[in-house]
């Protein structure tokens, strides 16, 4: 029974957020719209954490891969689904989720490959190479996208309009159930202690014959996969994305969940997802100060607790072993 | 031909100003083996420094002729500049000695943002005119050149902040002293080098040369905003990596390159199809194949990690 306790978990998960998806329409607006906002950080977040937290590398731009993702599949949805949803069966529930899980997946495989042609030459390198390749990433996504026309599939400056609204509690809270259970299985495995090792000392990991680079590329492209899912449900949730959503700031606020949450903590990245946006949902009137307290708050978590705010719970992470 | 040259020309100028904040870089790397994100930031409180210092001392200023205004701006801007450098240090990666180079990267981004958001509830989002800090004189206006006192100025002071910087970092005890710690902390600490002192003076020099780069940016481009400092910092760090990293020539050189190329690009991209918006990306595909084929630098030393 114990060794399946993480599938249980994830079914469980599945379960109840189709549970609730069916109870939403009597959830007031405003806290169904931040609790979808929960859990796209949390599906960010976590996914971001398997790259900085547990592989012990620095990306800087989660909101490029997210960009790539919300592109790809709304330009699915508004392109493709309308001929695919005959032959999915007519316009019914089942068609038009299939056809929004295929959208939601090809965002995601996008940001894939756009996460493995940027990983392959940054990760050959040491960590703060990423961090900068990444960040320059994230511009070029951002003027790529603003340079386009406006009248091709891209939208150009102002971005896509019109997106059909498919996000609802279920999508978004199965994915995030489906990227936690990913990347706890993936962490906790026999395999996944290549990522632990690579994090804690990567000469020594690749002296024990651990192919390092490949590690940090197999992270780095899972990262960027479920950047993209997150990226499709959020323009099926706002049903307009423009070039200028997924600047720096927005990846900086993913890198600020995953410090307060502990980098390397599932658990932890979890819970600060859920805080900090709940926080700035309520800080939104103090928006000029947001930023100064957030970059403040790095400078003091690093100097003071760069574990991460909460202790480190046993729940998602493998103990420590002598 | 004559379009060519201009560009060329053009390209030197920026360059050289990516070159003076590439040395900021490229020094802290070597002596903390660390990327100072937040170097970009002093670059952009060079240019308010000497934007208040011009206001603050416009009587006095406007008696004196340009020359000896501009050097008094320069030369305050940069001194307060170095001290803010060596505050950053003091505060944000000091008590950081000795952690995992993750845990200091992460700090200076923060502290980048922090300087960031602090100038812009300071000063404000909107731009600002530059003030005229050298009157706009034609030096070269023939054959369809035309090369203006600023630009003069631009390459003269690069120059000039280039030899001096040489001159500290070759002939001075302090210059010794920073190149004992970059080959090996332990090493200079057991021959009697007082780390801690050469990481501060490390810091200040290239805060001082940061906001003579962001002076001499905002006299070319007279307009300044909180911002300003992020396209170019990057722009400076690629041009770092492409010298070599830790290498004082090569971000030099690799500062010019980064420059010429980016203006080429902007002016005869469009005849090959790349759009002028692109090149603003130009530097980061630069990067890239730097990292790809040659990740040591143009005059860098392949470095091996040890154990």
């Amino acid at each position: 029974m114990k060794r399946y306790t993480a599938q249980i978990a994830l079914i469980v998960a599945l379960a109840v957020s189709l549970g609730i998806s069916c109870a939403s329409d009597s959830i007031d607006a405003y806290y169904l719209d931040i609790a979808l906002n929960v859990g796209i950080n949390i599906i960010l977040a976590v996914s971001l954490n398997l790259v900085n937290g547990h592989t012990g590398q620095f990306s800087l731009g989660h909101a490029a891969f997210m960009a790539v993702g919300a592109y790809g599949a709304s330009i699915f949805t508004l392109e493709a689904s309308q001929k695919l949803i005959p032959l999915l069966g007519g316009p019914g529930t089942f068609a038009t989720g299939t056809a929004f899980f295929i959208a939601l997946v090809i965002g995601g495989l996008c940001a894939a490959i756009c996460g493995w042609l940027v990983g392959m030459p940054s990760l050959r390198l040491r960590g703060d190479y990423l961090a900068i390749v990444t960040l320059g990433f994230n511009e070029i996504v951002r003027v790529i996208l603003q340079n386009t026309s406006g009248d091709g599939p891209f939208g150009g400056p102002l971005g896509l309009k019109g997106i059909p609204s498919h996000t609802t509690f279920f999508w978004v809270f199965a994915f995030a159930a489906v990227c936690v259970y990913v990347v706890a299985s993936m962490v906790n495995s026999t395999y996944g202690r290549g990522f632990l090792a690579v994090r804690d000392d990567e000469v020594a990991a690749g002296s024990m014959g651990i192919n390092t680079v490949r590690y940090k590329v197999t992270a780095f492209v899972t990262g960027s996969f479920f950047a993209g899912l997150a990226g499709g449900l959020y323009a099926h949730l706002r049903t307009t994305i423009s070039p200028a959503g997924f600047d720096f700031l927005k990846s900086f606020d993913v890198v600020v969940i995953v410090i307060l949450g502990g980098m390397g903590s599932t658990a932890g990245v979890i819970a600060a997802a859920i805080l900090l946006t709940v926080l700035n949902e309520f800080l939104r009137d103090f928006e000029q100060y947001r930023m100064i307290v957030f970059s403040l708050l790095l400078i003091i978590m690093m100097i003071v607790r760069p574990q991460g705010l909460l202790p480190s719970l046993p729940f998602f992470t493998r103990k420590k072993s002598a | 031909m004559e379009q060519f040259l201009q560009q060329l020309l053009n390209g030197l100028f920026q360059g050289s100003i990516y070159a003076l904040i590439a040395l900021g870089y490229t020094m802290v790397y070597g002596v903390l083996r660390f990327i100072n994100f937040a170097h970009g930031d002093v670059f952009m409180l060079g240019a308010f420094t000497a934007y208040g210092l011009h206001k603050l001392l416009a009587g006095t200023l406007a008696a004196m002729p340009w020359p000896v205004s501009l050097i008094i701006i320069l030369v305050a801007s940069m001194a307060l500049c170095a001290a803010l450098g060596i505050v950053i240090e003091l505060l944000a990666y000091r008590p950081l000695r000795n952690r995992p180079r993750l845990n200091v990267l992460i700090t200076a981004i923060g502290v980048s943002l922090f300087i960031e958001y602090t100038g812009q509830l300071a000063f404000g989002a909107t731009q600002r005119p530059f003030p005229e800090l050298i009157p706009p004189i034609q030096v070269v206006s023939a054959g369809g050149l035309s090369v203006s006192m600023t630009h003069v100025i631009v390459l003269g002071t690069t120059l000039l902040l280039l030899f001096g910087l040489r001159m500290i970092v070759m002939k001075t005890k302090m210059g010794l002293a920073m190149r004992a710690l970059s080959l090996n902390p332990t090493a200079s600490t057991l021959m009697g080098v007082n780390n801690s002192v050469v990481i501060s003076f490390t810091f200040g020099l290239g805060s001082a040369l940061a906001a003579a780069g962001g002076i001499l940016y905002a006299s070319l481009y007279p307009s300044i905003e909180p911002f300003m400092g992020i396209q170019p910092g990057l722009k400076a760090f690629v041009a770092a990596v492409l010298g070599g990293i830790g290498n004082i020539p090569g971000a030099a050189l690799g500062g010019l390159i980064i420059g010429i190329t980016e203006t080429l690009v902007k002016g005869y991209g469009q005849s090959i199809g790349i759009p002028s918006g692109y090149s603003e990306g130009v530097a980061f595909v630069i990067l890239i194949l730097i990292l790809v084929f040659k990740p040591s630098g143009l005059l860098g030393k392949v470095e091996r990690e040890k154990v």
